[in-house]
């Protein structure tokens, strides 16, 4: 318990240092708000003009003055106003949150589903031409990159059959969950084969060197079925680089996928961060920026916490 | 275990998707567009972005309007008249003209968005046309008379802009322009969420009366192949298209159509004429007769525009083949180039914006091979838009690839480039007291004919300056299902006709 209470208190140091670069990047990037929403027109603003949108950008003032009105505005939880939704950061990061979360944990359950089975079977295969097949499979798959994925399954199923998931007009899951699993499964599908190989890889390793350790010999001159040897002696065991691999990967994902969004229409966070860059939203891409860096540390907290249930040995206090 | 899982994930697949497919059918009544970029904001002063422009003019109107021709035709204003002098401009208003929160549009609405576009603290990028504007009278509610410090023809088209529209003065009073949409167009916003989609009901009060659809529903697909394939399984009715890669992939399915629409906005090498050696008459004259355009047209952009001249509203545009050094003369250009001391040629950097417009890259590429042929050694720098655009308004690169705007009006088109105390000064860095002259001649001058001549010395003696190179314009691109009738494509790219347009059953 002390041990997540004293990672916690390393939160906040992490998000200023976090909103100080991010602050500093997005600031470092020629073209302002101002050229974002006027384009070329920009040029035929009189510095009058100029002035009066900066103020109403709040880009007037110097960056030390507009960092510390942003800093001190996050103690009553005010992450500051979008200028291109015109609605809190808060708001807007909420509203499609849910989205990205929902499309990372089905990712993570096609993934996990497909590739933790198909890792154990060619472990126990090991060198045989299952084996060899799905590990060209998962080469295969790792290799691909999810905008050709993407793209070749949307053209497979509009050209080819006709049919294919609403896009733009995206349902939250609790206004109709049929409609919206049709619309986030194949955008799940795409993002969970990616991943579904690397974890075929880690788990076959991580399998081929648990079975060759002794108490798998035990058990298995005991006489322990080998069914049971394999899912239930070895394989938690083999489950730790796993683990890591899918808090690394899920941590990502929590920050959205801009490329499968972008593909299939998503309003989720990764694209809205992309088009807040674009358009200069600075307040949008702090405050979006400071909460996925929060997501990322608390999913490895609790990655953290996992390796101990899955492994008593590992002992947290003693890092 | 994995087999039969992956049966059933095949499975709820195909069930899910097909649920969520028949779902999808609305009301038929509800015209269903998509495009790729989304509207960045709702101030229709401030808002220059095209599908911006392209929301907004659904539902806000200017004074007056243009036609598929670049004809002024009535908006709000049913007729307006120059007084003698050309320096009066008195408009009257529909009388059934009304704002979508019932009041009705009146001369007092006319002075309060001038005023507003006027006063520099709004911003408002149009601001710069209305500059010979002295004051706005309101002699009744239906009548508005705008008082001229001189002649100024272009302004009336300048009052067509979507940025000149008229909002209510309660919202300007309330300063909810920008957040809330209310004007008097076709239809009204129900809903925008940024990026995602935004939902336009009919105007039942709309003075161009009933409109064809119930409805629009915006959708944002970013990605434009996605687009095409929604159309393909019937999702979406009606889209806007910028890649003529994509846009020309439509014909082949039968039952979209692909409207084009030869465009005002012009693609452009601009040259640098404050840097060495394009300073030199001779260096860029070379640059313009080393230039194919039309290979930079059929390899870049598949052959989909015009050739283009400096002006490219069709009644003022000179047929590009009497323009200086239109066909290319790679062996006038080596001499041009050995004159200016130049016979070794030189190095430039060349600036693009990467995916605005989706060619940029291959026609700075397409140029790079061209010029090589002369010796000049093109280094290409793509850069993100909004780099680019800060870069491009410092005037900070040796040439740029470049697509901009153009305008009905020559003199609104040009003048901020070539008058000496254009705004773009700074970008154009090229003073010339003939195009001067010829620019302010054409601005005070009221009749069309003799506009026309002005204009057409303006663009010879622009395209034989050669401070930029003038390439080509493309299309706008609609594409639609066929059963969508009535949409009229315009060279602004305008979607104004879309409140009379209808959905066949």
């Amino acid at each position: 318990m002390s041990y997540v209470i004293r990672r916690l208190r390393a939160f906040p140091l992490v998000l200023i240092g976090v909103s100080i670069i991010v602050f500093i990047a997005i600031r470092l990037v020629p073209g302002d708000s101002i050229t974002a929403m006027l384009g070329t027109e920009a040029g035929l603003l009189t510095p009058q003009q100029r002035d009066s949108l900066a103020v109403y950008f709040g880009i007037d003032q110097p960056w030390p003055v507009q960092y510390w009105r942003w800093f001190t505005g996050l103690f009553s939880g005010d992450l500051g106003i979008s200028v291109t939704y015109g609605k809190p950061v808060l708001t807007v990061i909420l509203e499609r949150f849910p989205l990205t979360l929902e499309l990372a944990l089905l990712a993570m359950l096609i993934a996990l589903s497909i590739g933790v089975p198909a890792g154990v079977f060619a472990a126990t295969r090991n060198e045989r031409p299952a084996d060899l097949g799905v590990r060209v499979a998962a080469m295969i798959g790792q290799s691909t990159p999810s905008f050709v994925v993407g793209l070749v399954i949307i053209y497979i199923l509009s050209a080819g059959f006709g049919v294919l998931p609403t896009m733009g007009a995206f349902t939250p899951i609790w206004q109709d969950p049929l409609q919206n699993l049709g619309q986030m499964i194949l955008p799940a599908i795409t993002l969970g084969c990616a991943f579904a190989s690397s974890v075929t890889r880690v788990t076959r390793s991580a399998m081929l060197d648990v079975l060759s350790d002794d108490y798998v010999r035990t058990a298995r001159s005991k006489g322990t079925p080998e069914r049971q040897v394999i899912w239930r002696h070895a394989l938690p065991n083999a489950l730790v680089p796993v683990v890591t691999l899918s808090g690394i990967e899920f941590g990502y994902l929590l920050g959205g996928a801009v490329i499968v969004e972008q593909i299939y229409a998503l309003p989720g966070l990764g694209r809205m961060v992309l088009e807040a860059i674009l358009q200069r939203d600075y307040a949008l891409v702090q405050g979006a920026v400071l909460f996925i860096a929060l997501n990322f540390m608390i999913v490895n907290l609790l990655v953290d916490l996992a390796y101990a249930a899955l492994d008593p040995r590992i002992r947290l206090e003693g890092r | 275990m994995t087999s039969k899982f992956k049966y059933f994930l095949g499975a709820t697949t195909a069930v899910m998707i097909g649920l969520s497919a028949v779902a999808g059918h609305a009301d038929a009544a509800t015209l269903r567009m998509a495009w790729a970029q989304d509207a960045t904001g709702l101030d229709p002063h401030k808002q220059t972005a095209f599908s911006s422009l392209r929301l907004l003019e659904l539902i806000y109107e200017p004074l007056v309007r243009l036609d598929a021709d670049l004809k002024i035709v009535p908006g709000i204003a049913t007729s307006w008249e120059f007084s003698a002098d050309g320096k009066q401009l008195t408009f009257k208003l529909d009388p059934k003209a009304k704002f979508q929160n019932g009041a009705a549009v009146t001369s007092a609405d006319v002075k309060a968005s001038f005023e507003r576009i006027l006063d520099e603290a709004t911003g408002a990028a149009n601001r710069a046309n209305y500059l010979s504007i002295e004051s706005i009278e309101t002699p009744d509610a239906g009548t508005v008379v705008f008082k001229l410090k001189q002649p100024d023809a272009p302004i009336l088209t300048a009052m067509t802009d979507t940025n000149s529209s008229i909002v209510p003065a309660s919202e300007i009073a309330a300063g909810t322009i920008g957040t809330k949409a209310v004007g008097s167009g076709p239809f009204k916003l129900e809903k925008w969420d940024p990026n995602s989609k935004a939902a336009l009901v009919a105007n039942k009060d709309w003075a161009g009366g009933a409109t064809g659809v119930d409805g629009i529903e915006i959708s944002v697909l970013p990605d434009e192949t996605a687009i095409l394939a929604a159309m393909r399984t019937g999702q979406v009715d009606f889209a806007l298209l910028n890649d003529p890669l994509i846009a020309t992939l439509v014909p082949n399915e039968p039952k979209l159509q692909l409207n084009r629409a030869p465009l005002l906005a012009y693609h452009v090498l601009q040259l640098n004429p404050a840097r060495k050696p394009m300073n030199e008459l001779a260096v860029r004259q070379a640059i313009s007769c080393a230039v194919d355009r039309k290979a930079v047209l059929d390899t870049a952009s598949l052959g989909e525009g015009q050739v283009t001249g400096p002006i490219t509203a069709p009644f003022f545009a000179s047929d590009p083949n009497s323009l200086f050094c239109y066909k290319q003369d790679v062996e006038k250009a080596k001499k041009l180039m050995a004159d200016a001391g130049f016979a070794d040629g030189f190095s430039a950097t060349v600036i693009a914006a990467t995916g605005e417009p989706p060619t940029a890259a291959a026609e700075a590429q397409v140029l790079q091979s061209q010029l090589a042929e002369i010796g000049v050694k093109l280094d290409i720098k793509m850069m993100e838009l909004n780099v680019y655009v800060d870069t491009w308004l410092k005037g900070d690169f040796d040439m740029a690839v470049a697509l901009n705007g153009g305008r009905p009006d020559p003199y609104t088109m040009y003048n901020r480039y070539w008058t000496k105390n254009g705004n773009l000064q700074k970008v154009s860095n090229f003073a010339d007291d003939t195009l001067d002259k010829l620019l302010q001649d054409g601005r005070a001058e009221t009749d069309p004919e003799k506009r026309k001549a002005i204009f057409a010395e303006f663009d010879k003696q622009l395209a034989e300056k050669a401070p930029w190179i003038w390439l080509y314009t493309g299309y706008g691109y609609i594409a639609q299902q066929k059963n969508v009738q009535g949409f009229v494509p315009m060279p602004t790219g305008s979607l104004v006709s879309l409140g009379k347009v209808t959905i066949q059953q």
